[in-house]
């Protein structure tokens, strides 16, 4: 096959070629707005420390209110992208349809020929836009959380026969220590991170635990 | 700059770039292997396809110091038994047209060949999605690609 293609230097000055007419077209197609997108709320920026919830006599009420703070970065884009309701991930803030098209495969690490690794590395790669982890995946269908709302995640995040198998111990360890959970407040380029931090999840997901796990009214 | 090792179709080379060099860069400026291709720069065309310890990877996504003691394999160095029935039903489905995307739709269809034998249209389809041909040759990329899963098969 004979070459005709451009060196760096010359791809990175200028988008006239054909490479960049590719680029051109596919982000041109990305803002498209489309019937499959799932536009999320404004994703929340502030993180309420648990402390602050201390005021919060009524243990059950307390309960609640961690969850619905927790919440925040549940629901947050950077989480719901790879638990999505379809066997298909969603990206950006505004969850569109991942580019290209990618599905769960049976283990949650895309389809044959396809895989999630080629294209996702051990780290963030910003020059190419690209978001990394070691075992970046997609969450089992049973995690799905897309169009749920959060009484419906928080059953779900309880639920061992759903949620991997864990016990609250082991969700409030998922929840704080999970480095690809983590990747949510490290995510690269410009994408907006979870709100808070790790760690603060972490305190919120245990007291939510100490008083009780209690879920939001449907 | 620094000093990175690689190794590259069963050689081993030593490359003076950036730690954050894309490895297509430096298979297509430092190493000459101009068989890959750029084509987005961001992981959505598939054109920069290579393999990565025998995994299909965009070349584009991946700095060089990523690569650590993985192997890259370019179309320039596809060998083996699917690599020869995907060549060969290319050229009997005479696939390409400008051809500009046709060494990354090479190297995906081998990769699914490798993990499904007999893949399906849909398994086809999902291997394939993320291959973008301008020239619309999707249906005799898929046609080639059940005709070589026959090749295979014989």
């Amino acid at each position: 096959m004979g070459d005709n293609g451009p060196t760096r230097r010359t791809a990175l000055k200028s988008v006239a070629g054909i490479g960049g007419l590719v680029a051109t077209a596919v982000i041109l197609a990305m803002d498209q707005p489309s019937a499959q997108t799932q536009r999320a709320s404004s994703p929340a920026r502030e993180l309420r420390p648990a402390a602050s919830f201390a005021g919060i006599t009524n243990r059950r009420a307390r309960s609640i209110a961690l969850f619905e703070e927790m919440s925040k970065v549940l629901r947050h884009p950077r989480c719901m992208n790879c638990h999505p309701a379809s066997d298909r991930p969603t990206q950006t803030d505004a969850m569109r349809p991942h580019q290209p098209l990618v599905v769960r495969g049976i283990d949650g690490h895309g389809a044959p020929g396809l895989p999630c690794a080629t294209c996702h590395h051990a780290a963030n790669f910003d020059p190419a836009g690209i978001p990394g982890h070691p075992d970046w995946h997609l969450a089992p269908a049973s995690m799905a959380w897309q169009g749920r709302s959060a009484a419906q995640i928080c059953a779900q995040i309880k639920d061992r026969t759903r949620n991997g198998n864990r016990d609250l111990a082991a969700l409030i360890r998922h929840l704080s220590d999970d480095s690809l959970v983590g990747w949510a407040w490290s995510p690269g380029g410009r994408r907006t991170p979870a709100p808070g931090t790790q760690a603060q999840f972490g305190e919120l997901a245990k007291a939510w635990v100490q008083t009780g796990a209690q879920c939001p009214r449907a | 700059m620094g000093e990175f090792r690689i190794k590259v179709n069963g050689q081993a080379h030593s490359v003076d770039v950036l730690p954050d060099t894309p490895v297509l860069w430096v298979l297509r400026d430092n190493l000459g292997l101009t068989g890959t291709k750029f084509g987005c720069g961001i992981a959505q065309c598939g054109a920069c396809t290579v393999f990565l310890d025998g995994q299909p990877l965009r070349s584009c996504s991946l700095p060089v110091s990523g690569l650590g003691n993985a192997e890259i394999t370019t179309i320039e160095g596809l060998a083996g038994r699917e690599g020869e029935a995907v060549r060969n039903a290319w050229i009997a489905r005479d696939v390409p047209q400008c051809g500009y995307c046709q060494s990354g739709q090479i190297m995906s269809a081998v990769a699914l060949l490798k993990q499904i034998k007999k893949p399906t249209d849909h398994e086809i389809d999902l291997a394939m999605n993320g291959n973008l041909c301008r020239c619309a040759t999707y249906v005799r990329i898929r046609a080639a690609i059940h005709e070589a899963a026959k090749l295979l098969e014989s």
